[in-house]
């Protein structure tokens, strides 16, 4: 659909290169270190070896891990400039954020509270700002998150390809009612975005 | 009194009985116990704290107290567990107990400093604490963000001078260090044969010395921005919020290896001892030791990401971030490998660092996830990073200081606990420990934000799971505890030597006499040579 590429898609990716070689590595790990603590245990291997090190070996482990360091570096990388890339075209709508709302203002100066509509299908760039204390605006569903910070703008964008209800969370502390600052986004069919933005309050 | 007298039976200075031998005390070993009773103190009110926020946190709404008690909760939470327990921990207690001795030393180079470091502990202690009772609890969390910790009207002004305070206090005791490592080493002693714990101190030490001022400064002015609003964090008059939390990280990221480099040192002496087999590759710990002061000073802005920072920078200090992971995965990849071939002993220090392997992996390997940028922006300020630093720092730097008292208990008070009880509580520390921090992984994937005092429904299975985590890690924390205490009932019989160590204080009685040494202390050329061990024990037979 438009040729755009949901970003999400990059940034789960990510998320299963990074856990799974994480997790192998891991398990590796806590295997050997059980299988020695049993086979060398003293009742059965009285005599340790004196063994102090080994240049290769020690080598190997530092280059290794390097190159699988970089090749996660590169691939969250990769995924981070796709959140950050705004295709053209994308709609844009300014948000608020303050103890302990957010403001939602739409191109025609529509305003609405705690509640974000947008067009299924249709890339959406968010301007955010903050009135007050830090914020932070977290999308999960779509793996976005940006903080709102007062005399700066910043931005997030994401594709809502599929229609549905999503929430969306303050996740920067601001306060007593800090868990309370959360709204709705909503995508609905672009002609019922088109009747809604017109739809006076 | 005799020489070989204890430094309990020996104050110093002489003639002073009772507190008074505590309070005005020069002995290294003495100022270490003073910081064990105080650091003890606060690390069992923080534990509770912990507690009440995650029995808060185990069903939807309000379960045990209301929001403003939640958020303070978790303010002193981590203000205490952070500046008053996890910090000095392990370099104040068992780095003042045996730094010196581990060097062939009577004591630290500047003895004076070192007590004034302790009344700048309690000084530190006594405005955290008043902050509870003038003008309310402070509840910012315990980063200090600005603006919102220039506008609360909650009493964060004592809680940062605290922290100011203890600074000091940590600074003192790392310059303290870093002369006694370099003056004080007994004649021969060079440098690549000092012991990896006293090295791991001396690489932290560093960090102390040259981030602490940074966080000083920094909360000092917020202290102004609150009385004088003079507006450096203010964008509406010339100033940026993001540079307090540039400045805030620059020491506090270092701090994490404050906290981590001394644990990791712990763990460099005990898997060699139980394994009776030389550290595997002594030159390498040394080298990742420093290496990740000097990486882990450079990283800061990895948790800035989502600040509003530029990309430019979410690119260095991401690629930063990834290599310096790579000394901490040489130092694991070194205790496994100590481990292979040796004549491994299990006893409750090895079993805790064990644990300490796993825990701090786990810790270490979901560090990447955040990392890497594209995975950061998603999981940043959720409960997967409430996971992520409490393997790291709880199951790093708590367990290492777990396995340190286990390790060192006989030396320091000369008295053996009990096994059993010790395995048992172990056991349920770690599986306390995995049931309470594993779900928050998944809550933070799902989306659960940190700092909430309330949630949506469905993360409310996970929150329960913690909580019922939470409550046997405590149980086993008490338990071992308990454990530790109940040895005071038992003969003071502890070998110098109970588990076959090669570095110093194993030759010297436990506990030790006032000068430390007897007898000129022995060096051998390498730190972890275990031929004479080998000799002396005859296998499978110590006490």
């Amino acid at each position: 659909m438009n040729g755009i590429t949901n970003p999400l898609k990059n940034v789960d990716q990510a998320f299963i290169y990074i856990i799974g070689f994480s997790l192998v590595l891991l398990m590796f790990i806590t295997a050997l270190m059980i299988v020695f603590v049993f086979k060398y245990r003293r009742s059965k291997h009285p005599e340790p070896s004196d063994i102090r090190g080994n240049w290769l070996l020690e080598t190997a482990w530092t280059i290794i891990p390097t190159v699988i360091a970089l090749s996660m570096f590169y691939i969250g990388w990769s995924a981070y400039i796709g959140l950050r890339d705004v295709p053209p075209g994308a709609i844009e709508i300014d948000v608020f954020a303050q103890q302990f709302s957010w403001i939602v203002v739409y191109p025609n100066d529509k305003e609405i509270e705690n509640e974000i509509v947008v067009p299924q299908g249709k890339p959406v760039k968010i301007n955010l700002t903050s009135e007050d204390v830090l914020h932070s605006l977290f999308i999960p569903a779509f793996r976005v998150k940006v903080d709102a910070v007062k005399g700066l703008t910043s931005y997030v964008w994401f594709y809502p390809d599929k229609k549905g209800e999503y929430m969306f969370h303050c996740t920067e502390y601001c306060g007593i009612a800090h868990s309370e600052m959360n709204g709705v986004l909503r995508v609905i069919p672009e002609n019922d975005y088109e009747q809604w933005l017109e739809e006076e309050e | 009194m005799t020489e070989t007298d204890s430094f309990f039976e020996t104050p110093a200075p002489a003639g002073y009985k009772g507190i008074w031998s505590w309070l005005i005390t020069m002995d290294h070993k003495r100022i270490a116990l003073m910081y064990l009773f105080v650091i003890l103190f606060w690390f069992f009110g923080a534990l509770i704290l912990g507690l009440l926020i995650r029995t808060e946190l185990m069903s939807v709404g309000k379960t045990i107290m209301g929001a403003q008690t939640y958020n303070a909760m978790f303010t002193l939470h981590g203000v205490i567990m952070i500046f008053l327990f996890i910090i000095p921990a392990i370099p104040a207690i068992f780095g003042n107990f045996l730094l010196p001795i581990q060097i062939g030393a009577d004591d630290v180079f500047f003895p004076k400093l070192n007590l004034l470091s302790w009344y700048l502990y309690i000084l530190g202690s006594i405005f955290a604490i008043s902050s509870l009772f003038f003008g309310g609890p402070p509840d910012t969390g315990w980063t200090f963000y600005v603006p919102f910790s220039v506008s609360t009207n909650t009493n964060v002004s004592a809680t940062l001078m605290a922290a100011f305070i203890l600074g000091m206090s940590s600074m003192l005791t790392g310059l303290n260090f870093i002369t006694t490592i370099h003056r004080m080493r007994v004649k021969g002693m060079r440098w690549l044969q000092i012991p990896l714990f006293t090295w791991s101190l001396y690489a932290t030490a560093w960090v102390q010395l040259l981030a602490t001022p940074i966080l000083s400064i920094t909360l000092l002015l917020v202290v102004f921005e609150r009385m004088f609003a003079i507006g450096l964090f203010d964008a509406s008059k010339g100033g940026d919020p993001l540079l307090y939390q540039h400045l805030f990280w620059m020491y506090s990221h270092p701090a994490v290896y404050i906290m981590i480099l001394p644990g990791m040192g712990v763990i460099s002496e005990i898997i060699p001892v139980f394994s009776r087999k030389s550290i595997f590759g002594y030159k390498a710990i040394v080298a990742s030791s420093m290496a990740i002061a000097i990486a882990g000073s450079l990283v800061w802005a990895h948790h800035m990401f989502t600040s509003g920072m530029s990309d430019v920078a979410v690119f260095v200090f991401s690629l930063l971030t990834f290599l310096v992971a790579i000394p901490s995965a040489v130092k694991v990849f070194s205790w496994i490998s100590t481990m292979y071939k040796g004549s491994i002993q299990m006893t409750p220090p090895l079993l805790f660092s064990l644990g300490f392997i796993y825990l701090f992996s786990v810790g270490g390997l979901t560090g990447l996830v955040l990392g890497a940028a594209g995975t950061n922006i998603h999981v940043h300020d959720t409960h997967f990073v409430v996971a992520h630093f409490h393997f790291v720092m709880f199951g790093g730097t708590g367990f290492a200081f777990f396995a340190a008292l286990h390790f060192w208990w006989p030396k320091i008070f000369g008295r053996m606990y009990d096994f059993k009880r010790a395995y048992v509580a172990a056991t349920m520390i770690t599986i306390g420990f995995i049931f309470h921090y594993m779900p928050m992984f998944i809550l933070g994937i799902m989306g659960h934000p940190r700092r909430y005092y309330d949630y949506m429904p469905r993360f409310e299975t996970g929150n329960m799971l913690a909580g019922i985590g939470g409550y046997i890690l405590i149980t086993g924390i008490a338990l071992m505890f308990v454990n530790l205490f109940l040895s005071f009932k038992n003969k003071r019989d502890a070998l110098a030597d109970p588990w076959g160590g090669t570095t110093l204080e194993w030759s010297v009685p436990s506990p030790p006499p006032l000068h430390n040494f007897v007898s000129p202390p022995e060096i051998k050329d390498y730190p972890y040579d275990f031929s004479d061990v080998v000799k002396k024990f005859k296998p499978g037979n110590i006490t």
